[in-house]
């Protein structure tokens, strides 16, 4: 079934789109990440102008993350303060992200830079991850019980905080600059940002994991909330359409997700998440790399 | 050689007038463009055929309008016409018919890649001022057989003649590299069309061409362009509007996006945010079953 989307000017399958939603909304239910480094790529291979597709993609994550999040304040596996904590630092971040962006849209390398930050951020953070999780289900299986690390410098820092749900005693300024980092990098590249932060969560803050996924949802769906009003006041590039069949596929995979979620181990959610993580990186450098098929590209407007 | 430009284009658009060039509008709203227009002022408008004319060309469409619905899949336009005479067939030249669509123009900026320190960079780029959204042309035959050089040049009838206003004085060796590329990629994906051959023409008299509108149409005035051809000059030509429009569901919420963009982003937070809590409150009572 074809249906002509209004805003991108294009007609596109109905059943892909819905297909397209509900596998980024079960990995989004599974891991605790919005979805929007694997949405954004698959709606431009599709052929929805990019602008579009990063608008848009912001609008499903919203969706697909309060679907979840709903499920995980029902388990009572959201640390609410530690998610507003986050929260300040991610709104403050995506604003910068926005200057940022255009700043670079007029010099026609927001592409690359984009591009860069995702392969050296995935590959270090996918590695480290799945080293890790190695390392805790091989513990594991041996009886031993695996110890969180704490890190000391961070515990040295002012302004502490009792976030009760993690179970931390920690200063606000590590969390606050997670947040700010998940923040310009998600008004950047149209993502929520999940996928640095539940890694930076879990071996920074020391958070548990099961506490993570929660609260790592609940900060994205406000700062992706924001980034689509931002697009739709200030780029006219939500289409709505587009986003309804997203979110028809993406809130059922999210809750089928979260339900999966909550019957593997935890390590076991780890190597997945490191193993995706991964498998994006390593797509994204081939492409930094290999000659590509055309070496012109087109934009519409005068940059 | 870029002062030379320059004042060429003013020349030119002193001659053409205003409205001549497809960039004129744009050209309103971002000053640094510059612009070869047309040497034809009328292009586009109604041709009164002109009295002395010996050969003169009927034409109709099979619309005059293209609703964009939401389930809209393309369409068809049939262009069909005669060709008006009041002496007998000329025997010395063959007749020729070369039937054009134009889309709204937009501006365009094209990018190169190149290799630098292992990964591939955008280097140089070049700003195409004013091209065709889409095009598609369709002939009786070959166009480089029956259609002289300056008559293209004037007429703008191939595509690479259909986009020809640079804007920002380029800094790039060879930008026809890049028009070229540009060219290259709209006609994969389907935007623009050579057709040759697809014009039937029957005994010099009647003659049709079917033209595929695609999918990925975009909103506005289109222009329809029919030129009767002898000996690589044209001797007639015709042009009619087709107005191509959303309607419907469409329509309103493409108003609603440009008019009221807070509204708009705010009814797409609440459709997100119900269909998230609606499908959590579904998933919670299928469980408890």
């Amino acid at each position: 079934m074809q249906i002509y989307l209004p805003i991108a000017e294009v007609s596109v399958n109905a059943f892909t789109l819905i297909g397209l939603g509900g596998i980024v909304g079960l990995m989004s239910g599974m891991f605790g990440v919005g979805g929007g480094f694997l949405i954004t790529p698959l709606l431009f291979f599709i052929g929805i102008p990019p602008a579009i597709a990063v608008a848009t993609g912001a609008n499903q994550v919203v969706a697909s993350s309060i679907s979840g999040v709903l499920g995980h304040v029902k388990k009572r596996s959201v640390d609410f303060r530690m998610g507003t904590v986050l929260l300040v630092g991610g709104l403050t971040g995506s604003l910068l992200g926005v200057l940022l962006f255009n700043l670079l849209r007029r010099i026609g390398q927001v592409e690359l830079v984009v591009q860069i930050s995702y392969v050296v951020m995935l590959g270090v953070v996918g590695c480290m991850m799945f080293a890790e999780s190695l390392r805790a289900l091989r513990r594991t299986r041996s009886g031993a019980r695996a110890r969180r690390r704490h890190h000391g410098w961070i515990h040295a820092l002012p302004l502490r905080m009792k976030f009760r749900t993690s179970g931390l005693y920690l200063s606000v300024i590590p969390p606050l600059a997670v947040g700010l980092c998940v923040g310009v990098l998600s008004a950047m590249m149209g993502v929520g940002g999940g996928f640095i932060m539940v890694p930076a969560m879990i071996y920074l803050l020391g958070m548990p994991t099961k506490v993570v996924i929660g609260t790592s949802l609940f900060q994205i769906t406000f700062v992706t909330a924001f980034t689509t009003l931002m697009h739709a006041v200030s780029y006219n590039t939500v289409d709505i359409m587009l986003a309804v069949l997203l979110i028809v596929g993406g809130v059922t995979g999210a809750q089928i997700g979260t339900q999966i979620g909550s019957r593997l181990r935890a390590e076991q959610l780890r190597i997945l998440l490191a193993l995706v993580v991964l498998a994006v990186c390593v797509k994204l450098a081939l492409d930094l790399f290999l000659r590509p098929d055309n070496l012109y590209s087109l934009t519409p407007g005068i940059l | 050689m870029r002062a030379w430009l320059s004042g060429m284009a003013v020349m030119l658009a002193l001659i053409a007038g205003p409205g001549a060039g497809p960039a004129s509008g744009q050209a309103a709203v971002e000053p640094p463009i510059m612009s070869f227009p047309s040497p034809e002022a009328n292009r586009g408008g109604f041709r009164r055929p002109r009295p002395q004319a010996r050969e003169q060309v009927v034409a109709g469409l099979s619309s005059d309008e293209v609703s964009i619905t939401a389930s809209f899949d393309g369409s068809d336009i049939i262009l069909y016409g005669a060709v008006r005479r009041e002496t007998p067939v000329q025997m010395n030249s063959l007749l020729h018919v070369v039937a054009t669509v134009e889309g709204p123009p937009r501006s365009v900026t094209i990018r190169r890649k190149e290799r630098k320190l292992g990964i591939w960079v955008n280097t140089e780029s070049v700003v195409v001022g004013s091209a065709p959204s889409f095009y598609s042309v369709a002939s009786t035959a070959p166009l480089d057989l029956i259609l002289n050089r300056e008559v293209d040049a004037r007429y703008r009838i191939s595509i690479p003649m259909a986009m020809r206003a640079f804007a920002r004085p380029f800094s790039v060796e060879n930008p026809t590299d890049f028009t070229e590329a540009m060219i290259v990629s709209r006609i994969a994906d389907g935007s623009y069309r050579l057709d040759e051959g697809a014009v039937r023409l029957a005994r010099d008299t009647l003659f049709r061409a079917d033209f595929r509108l695609p999918a990925n149409l975009i909103e506005g005035d289109y222009k329809i362009r029919i030129f009767l051809l002898r000996n690589g000059r044209v001797v007639d030509s015709y042009s009619a509007p087709l107005d191509v429009r959303k309607v419907g569901v469409e329509r309103w919420l493409h108003r609603l996006a440009f008019e009221r963009p807070l509204l708009y982003g705010l009814l797409s937070l609440l459709i997100a945010v119900a269909a998230g809590w609606g499908a959590s409150a579904a998933f919670r009572v299928l469980q408890r079953k």
